[in-house]
């Protein structure tokens, strides 16, 4: 255990104990509490007005219900005031996300599981490294990957690349969350599942699991809020889409509309219109992350609770 | 898992070959997903490199690194004018950022009274998942008008007609450049930052705290003396994670710096990142050395990513203290 010394003037200063030095160290201390106040509004103001203008500029746009049961179309529509909207892009996110969610949730609990309950495994260190260098890589690489492993082949922009472009930036996320969880459920239940004669998958699958599912859902969820939000990935993958896809399966296999990436072309084109619209995406993306960071904040205090 | 299930489990005839069997299967299973993961790290840097391969041969791995042009009519590449405005603007932006940050975790972890502390936590996680995007529409509608208006401008003036020879570095007043880009990415990864620095300084046992006070530290001395100290290694492997997030920043960068390919940047004309070059090339890029040149920025800023978190993974285990990492 390290132990840590004040630095010699350090101990000096508290050693003399005159008035005149001890008033100065109170005033000093409370111009600190001072400062560390000043710090913290001029943190969390500038982010709270982010929001409020995205709520107050967005709102109006939402409240339509064509903004939710129509399709973008050509700018045209939006400049002579038809039905324009982005209903074919929240169908499209949805596809995207439950793609990478398919995708990321068991791949990410079994690497989580291969972590926590076989700690003895001689890949589990380089599992580990190779985790955290995969989690600390910007999103929009994790975006040319999927453009080289599937748009590349397959020719094509889809919904599906776009889901595992979402994977690639959940998946480190999940394994990470679930071995942390698995890890504070007490060997006592593992070695309770055992000597009652119960081989170890299903000492796993049947009272690990189970008791960690709350952590392991919150992890999921946690990765999936980051993931929600990403654009830079989806811009190459997904591509985008201004009209309803034919048929379902176009949603997979051919390129769709995503909240995200539809907000920052909608942001970066010259139509006031489409401007205004733009806010709506990003009450509705803001409204998405903010929902999924609530349940999952009241599944993690609700197992506070449990464990007290 | 109720009983009655339990107890059919248990009763079950549990044959070795079930047993070891099933064993097998699941740890193979286990296993492969793991080596998923593993595969997908080094799958994206054989990916990047090789795509990427073309631009390397021809301009040599120092060559495009330093090249200074970067030209897709001419056909001419060099990663350099990226490489400097990705690290102005991360640097800057974890020096803009890092004071407030620390300050909001000290006063969360330590001053604020327990119902104040959760609300302040709850909202700096919350900020933290703000969508990039969501960030970048509001400093193109609000954050570039009001500075171009408020800043950018009467700058600009005030140094025409007073000190004119700095005009080559102050530069043309758009609204989107280098410093509303920093502006943005402080902005951004504060909350980050802070929740880093925040989970370190908890961790602080309440002995090295009682000891200060003991020896009749004032509530900041203790801070000084105490707690910093001992979380140092947490704060700043923190704010090297933050760093890093800074350099792969991508949106709100991109609908913000402006996007100039050329040397010299200045403070108040546009500029380029590295993920900005690429959001914004990618999907237009139509030559083939393009697109390979593009992945190759890609490389780079992966290899720089790799540099960073492996530094704060250093860091963190550096600075452990009594086995628990900070």
């Amino acid at each position: 255990m390290a132990v840590i010394t004040p630095a010699e003037p350090q101990r000096k200063r508290l050693a003399e104990v005159t008035p005149a030095n001890l008033r100065r160290r109170y005033l000093r201390d409370r111009m600190m509490v001072g400062i560390l106040v000043l710090a913290t509004l001029a943190v969390l103001i500038p982010l709270l007005i982010i929001v409020w203008y995205v709520v107050s500029n967005g709102f109006q746009a939402v409240l339509e219900p064509t903004f939710w049961t129509s399709d973008l179309g050509s700018p045209a529509r939006a400049l002579r005031g038809t039905d324009t909207g982005l209903g074919h892009t929240i169908l499209g996110t949805l596809v995207v996300d439950g793609i990478a969610l398919l995708i990321a949730v068991p791949i990410g609990i079994g690497a989580g599981i291969m972590l926590s309950e076989y700690p003895d495994h001689p890949l589990n260190p380089s599992l580990r490294i190779l985790n955290d260098t995969l989690n600390g890589m910007p999103a929009i690489l994790k975006g040319l990957l999927a453009f080289a492993l599937i748009v590349k082949p397959m020719g094509t922009f889809s919904g599906l690349s776009g889901g595992v472009a979402l994977a690639f930036v959940m998946l480190p996320i999940v394994a990470r969350a679930t071995e942390g969880v698995l890890r504070i459920i007490p060997w006592s239940i593992r070695e309770a599942g055992l000597a009652l004669g119960l081989p170890r998958w299903r000492v796993v699958l049947n009272t690990v699991l189970p008791a960690a599912k709350v952590g392991v859902v919150t992890g999921v969820l946690i990765a999936f809020a980051r993931a929600a939000g990403e654009a830079a990935p989806l811009l190459f993958t997904a591509f985008g889409n201004n009209f309803f896809s034919s048929t379902p399966l176009r949603y997979v296999f051919g390129p769709v509309d995503t909240l995200p990436a539809r907000l920052y072309s909608l942001a970066i084109s010259p139509y006031r219109e489409w401007h205004a619209m733009g806010w709506g995406a990003g009450v509705v993306l803001l409204m998405f992350v903010i929902v999924t960071f609530v349940v999952s904040r009241i599944a993690t205090r609700q197992r506070h609770q449990a464990d007290m | 898992m109720d009983r009655a299930a339990a107890s059919a489990i248990i009763r079950a005839p549990t044959k070795p070959i079930y047993r070891r069997l099933g064993d097998a299967w699941f740890q193979t299973i286990v296993v492969g997903l793991g080596i998923t993961i593993m595969l997908l790290a080094v799958v994206l840097a054989w990916v990047l490199l090789s795509d990427g391969w073309e631009p390397l041969r021809i301009f040599g791995f120092f060559g495009f690194l330093t090249g200074t042009t970067w030209d897709p009519v001419r056909n001419d590449y060099g990663t350099w004018p990226f490489i400097v405005g990705t690290l102005i603007t991360s640097v800057v932006a974890l020096a803009l950022s890092f004071f407030p940050a620390l300050g909001v975790a000290i006063f969360s972890a330590e001053y604020a009274p327990r119902w104040l502390a959760s609300i302040i936590d709850t909202i700096v996680d919350l900020l933290a998942a703000i969508p990039s995007v969501v960030v970048g529409i509001w400093g193109i509608f609000v954050l570039v008008p009001f500075m171009q208006n408020n800043v950018y401008l009467p700058v600009y003036f005030w140094t025409f007609e007073n000190a004119p020879q700095l005009l080559p570095v102050v530069g043309p007043p758009a609204g989107y450049n280098l410093v509303t880009a920093t502006i943005v990415l402080a902005l951004m990864i504060v909350p980050y930052t802070t929740a880093l620095a925040r989970d370190a300084i908890r961790l602080v046992p309440r002995s090295q705290r009682e000891a200060a006070r003991a020896l009749g530290a004032t509530r900041w001395e203790v801070m000084r003396m105490a707690v910093i100290p001992y979380a140092r290694g947490g704060i700043v492997a923190g704010a090297i994670l933050s760093f890093g997030r800074a350099i792969g920043e991508t949106m709100a960068v991109a609908m913000l710096v402006g996007n100039s390919n050329t040397l010299p940047f200045t403070f108040f004309g546009p500029a380029a990142t590295m993920p900005s070059v690429i959001v914004n090339e990618f999907r237009e890029a139509v030559e083939n050395l393009h697109l390979a040149s593009l992945m190759t920025v890609g490389f780079y800023l992966f290899l720089i990513s790799l540099v960073v978190n492996l530094i704060a993974a250093w860091m963190q285990r550096r600075f452990a203290v009594a086995g628990r990492s900070i």
